[in-house]
């Protein structure tokens, strides 16, 4: 069983202060008009840096269990 | 997830924030009124991530903070917080681990706040080693009051009260704790997250007085006034200027002159004030009970 | 049985508030408080309590401060230069709704003054001392006796009322001798304040059932289960900080209130012979003394002449002096220091009746013919 996980990006939160894309080592981020975004067919290793040195939470690697898996509440909580 | 904090509901959560952040902060209350870059809003998701990873209860641990930009720290964190007044907040803390020592009492300050005008509390709750845990947000200016210089701003740097350049020499923060007699001292910065955090998890685990000194950065003031470059430039200088505590041990002064120090400066193992306290009160009773 | 025992007022002050459950003091050494620190240091472990010698005054209040949030009676004590230094934190309490006794043994100033020399020249400090408009309860014991009864009673509205209580000594009680009537413990009624039964983090910390006209939030000491944020900002009931006008006259609103509206249960205050009174002498703390030697000696002389004294100064006992105003034909304020109360004195009879002021400034304490010779001038 593979937790499944993904890069997610909250606007809302992102004060585009642009230390995410410096130091994303895929250069797969960037701030357009002051908030993150991905760059266009850029590879993302799900590292988390960006997320370690987001000082506004807006970028974080979710990670959940796949759905539909009996274990999942058990695992969860 | 049956974590509950306050009025934030599981389904408005939902690809907002972390697990990290929902558990441990108080998301109705974010984003933080920090600036865009500042370095304190990293730091202080590495007290969450250090707590997290001792797995304290949050019932049972006290965030204590004073005044300026870090004591904002204490209202977005989801724990027993306090935001007391200027640099006072290590006497408070006192009064809270001396009442029920069972609590994880973790304080969250500011440069000047921790060691101009709250100098002396920090320097004297080190020598009774009484068991806090003091994060320092060390951005080496006054920031909430527009940039001022500090206790740690270098000299020759600018603030909004040296026009001229400071004419001051800057304060060590974790090595006058440990002058002091604090029984743990480290250094951390914004950059060095991952450093930071286990330094941050160590000062906890330690008994006494426990302090982690945290280069934080203010791009919008120091950065500004002292031409520093915006937040990714400043977080690049800790990156290219850090260097750990071995690696310092190797070099001289004048190597060392423009470098960022990190790692654990000093642990000693001194009885904790606390402890020492309750052993006088069980010392006291069973006297009176043999007496009578 | 009561027991008669010889003590001093500084010493009645500790062994008071240990009965009024203090467990924990938090102080720094002072003239003429010093005695306060050193029986606390001594009693307190005694009885599980803590005692901590801070690094300064200011410490030594925020201390207090973060004890009492912890759920522990707490106490500072100290003199008129630290009582200076008190000020800011003193206010803290005051808005977030903490309860604490201050002690404040007055001895003459300004300044570093006449540490070991008697005055009572913190009276509208102790009122109006730290910065913006606050509520504030402030007592003065005019005996050892009182010093004592006077501290429970310090607590018990401190915790009532989440506020800091100042209890404000002089220092010819804090350094007096005298016998003392000792009640049995059982006898004594202890005040806990107001707290959460069960904890809940949802819970706002400062919410109040206004329709049963309750004013005072329940408290939930830290480490009980309660997670909340406590300020010095203005808060509204989240306990978080806003900039609403309107929540920052609510809480001020209620602040004043808390006080205000409970007069009775607050003020306390003594009439000695003011019955048929043409005379009457207005006095607080250690003034007292010189004031029952003075009214017996106009007695003596045929003068009609009773005492008023406040035991509680501010809120001041306005409601019974204006009352008490009627059959007089002057008063007399006496008091160690340039005029203070002589102030409230004269606002409350706005002309009424003729109001003379005997003062001293010198660390020299008032004779009784120094108020018996006012208390004759026609």
């Amino acid at each position: 069983m593979t937790v499944k996980k993904e890069l997610i990006l909250n606007p809302n939160w992102c004060k585009g202060c642009g230390i995410c894309a410096a130091f994303c080592p895929k250069g797969a981020l960037e701030i357009v008009n002051d908030k993150v975004q991905r760059v266009k067919d850029a590879e993302c290793v799900l590292c988390g840096q960006c997320e370690l040195r987001c000082p506004d939470y807006a970028i974080y690697i979710n990670e959940e269990e796949p759905e539909g898996d009996a274990n999942q509440w058990i695992k969860s909580y | 997830m049956k974590v509950n904090t306050g009025d934030v509901n599981a389904a408005s959560r939902t690809k907002q924030m972390s697990n990290l952040i929902y558990k441990y902060m108080r998301p109705e209350h974010l984003p933080q009124i920090w600036c865009p870059g500042c370095g304190n809003g990293i730091i202080m998701r590495d007290v969450a991530q250090a707590i997290e990873n001792l797995g304290l209860s949050r019932n049972q641990t006290v965030i204590v903070s004073g005044i300026g930009c870090s004591s904002r720290a204490a209202g977005y964190m989801d724990f027993n917080t306090i935001h007391t007044t200027h640099g006072r907040a290590i006497a408070f803390a006192t009064g809270i681990k001396l009442a029920n020592p069972e609590l994880e009492v973790i304080v969250i300050a500011g440069d000047g706040d921790i060691s101009a005008i709250g100098g002396n509390h920090l320097i004297h709750a080190a020598r009774r080693n009484i068991g806090l845990t003091v994060v320092v947000m060390n951005n080496s200016t006054y920031g909430m009051t527009g940039g001022q210089y500090s206790p740690t701003t270098p000299t020759n740097a600018y603030g909004t009260t040296a026009p001229y350049g400071n004419l001051d020499r800057s304060f060590d923060i974790a090595g006058l704790a440990y002058g002091a007699g604090a029984s743990y001292a480290a250094r951390g910065s914004a950059y060095h997250v991952q450093q930071t955090i286990g330094l941050i998890q160590d000062g906890i685990r330690n008994k006494g007085f426990s302090i982690i000194d945290v280069a934080s950065i203010c791009p919008t003031y120091y950065g500004r006034k002292n031409k520093k470059g915006d937040a990714v430039e400043m977080m690049k200088w800790q990156r290219d200027h850090g260097v750990t505590v071995e690696q310092a041990a190797k070099m001289d002064p004048e190597q060392l002159k423009d470098k960022l120090v990190i790692g654990l400066l000093h642990h000693a193992q001194y009885p904790e004030f606390t402890y020492k306290y309750d052993m006088l009160i069980k010392k006291l009773a069973e006297e009176r009970e043999a007496n009578e | 049985m009561d027991q008669v025992v010889l003590m001093q007022g500084n010493e009645a002050c500790v062994e008071g508030a240990i009965a009024a459950g203090m467990r924990l003091f938090a102080g720094y050494p002072i003239t003429p408080s010093t005695e306060i620190a050193e029986l606390s240091a001594y009693r307190l472990p005694q009885v599980g309590g803590k005692f901590i010698q801070m690094e300064d005054e200011i410490a030594s209040i925020a201390c207090a401060i973060g004890g009492s949030v912890a759920g522990v009676k707490s106490m500072t004590a100290t003199s008129g230069p630290g009582f200076s230094l008190k000020q800011e934190n003193l206010g803290y309490a005051c808005l977030a709704e903490i309860p604490l006794v201050v002690v404040d043994v007055q001895r003459m100033g300004p300044s570093t003054g006449m540490p070991t020399s008697p005055s009572q020249g913190d009276v509208m400090m102790a009122r109006w001392g730290t910065h913006g408009d606050h509520p504030i309860i402030v007592i003065s014991p005019s005996s050892v006796t009182e010093a004592y009864y006077q501290t429970i009673r310090a607590f018990n509205l401190s915790e009532r009322y989440r506020t800091p209580v100042i209890f404000l000594m002089d220092e010819i009680i804090g350094h007096l001798r005298e016998g003392m009537q000792m009640k049995e413990a059982e006898d004594i009624t202890i005040v806990n304040r107001p707290t959460v039964q069960f904890p809940d983090p949802k819970r706002k910390p400062y919410h109040m059932n206004e329709k049963k006209g309750q004013m005072v939030p329940q408290m939930a000491p830290f480490g009980c289960g309660q997670r909340y944020n406590i300020t010095g900002l203005i808060h509204d009931e989240s306990g978080f900080p806003t900039n609403s006008t309107e929540e920052a006259e609510k809480l001020m609103y209620r602040l004043m209130h808390k006080i205000s509206d409970n007069y009775k249960d607050i003020v306390r205050y003594e009439q000695v012979n003011m019955d048929d009174a043409d005379v009457a002498i207005v006095c607080y703390g250690g003034t007292m003394r010189a004031a029952q030697t003075a009214m017996e000696m106009a007695r003596a002389k045929g003068v009609r002449c009773g005492i008023f004294r406040p035991v509680t100064i501010w809120p001041f006992p306005e409601r019974e002096l204006t009352a008490a105003l009627g059959g007089l034909k002057k008063i007399v304020v006496a008091e160690h220091n340039c005029g203070q109360i002589v102030l409230e004195v004269e606002r409350l009879t706005r002309g009424a009746c003729p109001v003379a002021f005997v003062g001293k400034y010198n660390g020299a304490v008032i004779t009784p013919q120094e108020i018996l010779q006012k208390v004759e001038e026609a």
